[in-house]
C-alpha cells in the first residue's frame, strides 16, 4: 500500500474530540485500576473477583481485534455468507464447551495460566514447552494488530506509520503496566460498546444505501460472487464454492480443531474467565460471551457484502481497493463527522483490545510460568508483580519490532490462523486427552504437543516453500491443524502404555472422574437461579446458532 | 458430580492463594459508571452535531440523519448504563460462604 491518499477520511475537530475523549478515558480506566492492586493475583487476574457480565464482554472482546473485524469484513466481501461459519460454528460451540466442560478443571484447580495446567496435569517439560511457545505466539499477534493499526491510521488519517505505532503501543502499555488485567478487561468492556457504536452505523447506513436486506440480496445475486454469496451451505459437498471448502473442512477442520484449539486453550481468553469472582461466574464467562458473537457477523458481514456491491473494483490486489478496506471504504463514503469520530474510534478500540489482550496473557504466562516456575522462585509476591509490570514493558517493544514481520503477508487474517494452527490444534489435543483419560502419562502428554506442533510447522513451511500444494492459505491451515490433531492423539496412544502414569491424588481437580472438582462450593446468593445456570445458557446459545443459519442456509 | 476431596496441591499456587488475603480487588471501581460516562458524552456530542447537519452531510449519509439518531441512541444507552448502577450498585464484596454449613 502506498501513501493510502485515496482512503484518507475528512475528520473535522470535533472527530477529534470524540477521539480524544476516548483516549483519555482509557488511561483514566488505568490509573483508576491501580489501587486495586495489592498483590500478583490482584495484577494478573483481577484478584479473582469480576462479575460475569464484565468477563463476558472481555471475552468476546479480547477476541474482537481490528483484526477480526476488518479482516471478517473482508471475508464476507470475498466469500459471502460463509463467513458467518467463523462465528457460528467455528466459535460458538466450543465457547458454550469451554463453559461447561473445561472451566470446572481449570477454574477449579486454581492454577493461575493455561501453561500451569499443563505443569499440574503432565510435567515440568510439557509446561516449559507450551509457556513458551504461548509467549511467542502473544508478541507476534501483538506485533500484527501493531502493525495492522498503523496502516489504517495511515491510510485513514495521515498519521506517519511510527507516530501510529508507538501512539497506539504506549497507551496500551500505559494502562497495562497501571492498571494490570483490571485495567485491561475493564478497558475491553469499553471497547465492546464503542465498536459496537462504530460499526453500527456503517451497516445501518450501508443497508439503506442498498436498500435494506432484499435490496442487498438482489445486488449480491448480480455481482461477482452471485447466488452462492447468500449461502453458507449450498454445495458444500464439493469445494466448488466461494470459499473453496467441503463440509467436512467446515465441521471438522473449522469447526471443531481450529475453533476448539482457539477458544478453549487459548490463555489470552481464558485469562478473562480465571478473573471471574467465582465458579459459576467463571464457566459463565464464555458463555456470556457466546451470545454477542452470534450477532456480530451483522456488523461485518453485512458491511462486507454492501462493501462488495458498492465499491466498484473492490477486491484489488493491492492499493486502497483490498478487501481489508471494505470498512474502512464505507466509512469515508457514508459517514458525517460526528459518526465518523466514533466509527475511526471504534477501529483504534478494537486494534487495543486485541493488542491488550495478547500482552496481559504474555505478562502473566512470562512471570508466573517462565520466571518464577524457572528462573527465579521463592521471591516475595511484590517481587513478582513488579516482574510482571517489566514483562508488560516487553511485551510491547517486542511487539514493535514483530510489528513488521506482519508486513509479507497479504491476508492478516489466514496469517493469523496460519500461526494459531501451528500452536493450538496440538495443544487442544493434548488438553483434551489429558482432560478426559487418567491414565495419559506425563511423557506422553510431552511428546504429543511436541510432535504435534512440529507436524503443523513443518507442514506450513513446506507449504510456504512450494513442497505442497493447497487451494487456498485456508486449506492449509485446516489441514495442519487436523493433522497436528491427529498426530498427538496417536502419539498419545503410543507412549502411554509404555511409561508410567501419575498416582490418583495428583490428578485430582484436574482430570474427568478424580473428584476434587467443586461446582457449588463458592456459589453466590443469585447463582442459583434458572438464568444463570451454565448449562441452560450454552444448550440455547448453541441452538440459536443452528437457527441462525436458516435463513442462509 | 463427584465431590470429594480437595484439587491436587502446589506449592507454587498455594502461595499466591495466601498472597490472595492481602488483595485489594474489593476496591474496584464500577465499570458501568465509566461507560455511562463515556456514552452520555459522545450521546449529547454526536445528538449536537446532529441537529445542525448541513443538507451535504445529511445527503452523504443517503439521506439518514445518522449523527441524531446514533446521538440518541448513544445518549440512552449511557444513561441506562448510569440508570442500572444507580438502581443496583455491585453486589457487596463475596461473604465467606466456603462451607454453606452442611
Amino acid at each position: 500500500m502506498d501513501d493510502g491518499g485515496g482512503l484518507r477520511l475528512n475528520m473535522n475537530g470535533l472527530d477529534y474530540l470524540i477521539l480524544a475523549l476516548y483516549f483519555v478515558t482509557v488511561l483514566g480506566v488505568g490509573f483508576a485500576a491501580r489501587r486495586a492492586i495489592r498483590t500478583s493475583v490482584d495484577f494478573f487476574l483481577s484478584g479473582r473477583s469480576l462479575p460475569a457480565w464484565v468477563t463476558g464482554l472481555a471475552f468476546v472482546s479480547a477476541n474482537l481485534g481490528a483484526l477480526e473485524i476488518i479482516g471478517m469484513a473482508a471475508n464476507g466481501a470475498q466469500y459471502g455468507a460463509m463467513t458467518v461459519h467463523y462465528y457460528w460454528i467455528g466459535a460458538v460451540p466450543a465457547m458454550v464447551f469451554l463453559g461447561i466442560v473445561m472451566m470446572p478443571f481449570y477454574y477449579g484447580s486454581k492454577v493461575r495460566s493455561v501453561p500451569e495446567y499443563l505443569r499440574l496435569r503432565f510435567n515440568r517439560p510439557t509446561h516449559l514447552l507450551n509457556a513458551l511457545s504461548f509467549a511467542v505466539a502473544q508478541v507476534l499477534i501483538a506485533g500484527v494488530n501493531l502493525y495492522a493499526l498503523a496502516l489504517v491510521m495511515q491510510a485513514l488519517l495521515g498519521w506517519p506509520l511510527w507516530t501510529a505505532i508507538v501512539v497506539g503501543a504506549a497507551i496500551v502499555l500505559a494502562y497495562i503496566t497501571i492498571g494490570g488485567l483490571s485495567g485491561a478487561i475493564y478497558n475491553e468492556v469499553l471497547q465492546f460498546f464503542v465498536i459496537l457504536a462504530g460499526l453500527i452505523p456503517v451497516t445501518v447506513i450501508g443497508l439503506v444505501k442498498v436498500g435494506g436486506v432484499s435490496g442487498l440480496m438482489d445486488a449480491v445475486r448480480d455481482s461477482k460472487l452471485g447466488e452462492a454469496g447468500l449461502h453458507a451451505w449450498q454445495d458444500t459437498g464439493t469445494t466448488a464454492n466461494p470459499l473453496g471448502a467441503h463440509w467436512i473442512g467446515i465441521v471438522f477442520g473449522l469447526g471443531f480443531v481450529l475453533s476448539f484449539g482457539y477458544w478453549t486453550t487459548n490463555f489470552a481468553e481464558v485469562q478473562r474467565a480465571l478473573s471471574a469472582k467465582n465458579m459459576s461466574a467463571a464457566r459463565r464467562t464464555p458463555i456470556i460471551a457466546a451470545y454477542p458473537k452470534l450477532f456480530i457477523p451483522l456488523v461485518t458481514v453485512i458491511p462486507g457484502l454492501v462493501a462488495l456491491v458498492t465499491v466498484k473494483g473492490l477486491g484489488a490486489e493491492s492499493g486502497d481497493l483490498q478487501y481489508n478496506n471494505a470498512i474502512p471504504l464505507l466509512m469515508r463514503d457514508l459517514l458525517p463527522n460526528g459518526v465518523l469520530g466514533v466509527a475511526v474510534t471504534g477501529l483504534l478500540a478494537s486494534f487495543m483490545a486485541g493488542m491488550a489482550a495478547n500482552v496481559s496473557g504474555f505478562n502473566t504466562v512470562f512471570t508466573y510460568d517462565i520466571w518464577q516456575a524457572y528462573i527465579r522462585r521463592d521471591r516475595s509476591d511484590e517481587y513478582y508483580l513488579r516482574i510482571g509490570r517489566w514483562a508488560t514493558v516487553g511485551a510491547v517493544v517486542i511487539g514493535i519490532g514483530t510489528a513488521f514481520i506482519a508486513a509479507g503477508f497479504s491476508n492478516i487474517m489466514n496469517y493469523i490462523q496460519a500461526l494459531f494452527s501451528v500452536f493450538n490444534a496440538p495443544l487442544f489435543a493434548t488438553f483434551i486427552i489429558g482432560m478426559f483419560w487418567k491414565r495419559m502419562t506425563a511423557l506422553a502428554g510431552f511428546w504429543s504437543l511436541l510432535l504435534g506442533t512440529l507436524v503443523s510447522l513443518s507442514l506450513y513451511l513446506l507449504y510456504k516453500g512450494g513442497v505442497v500444494h493447497f487451494n487456498s492459505d485456508l486449506e492449509e491451515s485446516f489441514w495442519g491443524a487436523g493433522l497436528a490433531f491427529a498426530t498427538a492423539v496417536v502419539v498419545a496412544a503410543i507412549i502411554t502404555p509404555l511409561t508410567a502414569p501419575k498416582r490418583d491424588e495428583e490428578l485430582r481437580g484436574l482430570v474427568y472422574g478424580m473428584g476434587g472438582v467443586d461446582l457449588k462450593g463458592d456459589v453466590l446468593a443469585g447463582d442459583a437461579a434458572w438464568y444463570r445456570s451454565p448449562v441452560l445458557l450454552g444448550v440455547i446459545a448453541v441452538a440459536l446458532a443452528a437457527l441462525f443459519y436458516i435463513p442462509v442456509f | 458430580m463427584d465431590n470429594q476431596g480437595q484439587p491436587a496441591q502446589d506449592p507454587l499456587i498455594d502461595e499466591a492463594q495466601e498472597e490472595q488475603r492481602r488483595s485489594a480487588a474489593a476496591r474496584l471501581f464500577d465499570i458501568r459508571r465509566v461507560i455511562g460516562g463515556l456514552f452520555v458524552a459522545y450521546g449529547v456530542i454526536v445528538t449536537l452535531i446532529g441537529v445542525f447537519d448541513s443538507r451535504a452531510e445529511i445527503d452523504k449519509a443517503e439521506g439518514v440523519r445518522i449523527n441524531l439518531w446514533a446521538g440518541l441512541v448513544m445518549l440512552a444507552f449511557g444513561l441506562f448504563m448510569l440508570l442500572w448502577q444507580w438502581l443496583r450498585p455491585a453486589e457487596p464484596p463475596a461473604p465467606n460462604e466456603k462451607d454453606p454449613g452442611s
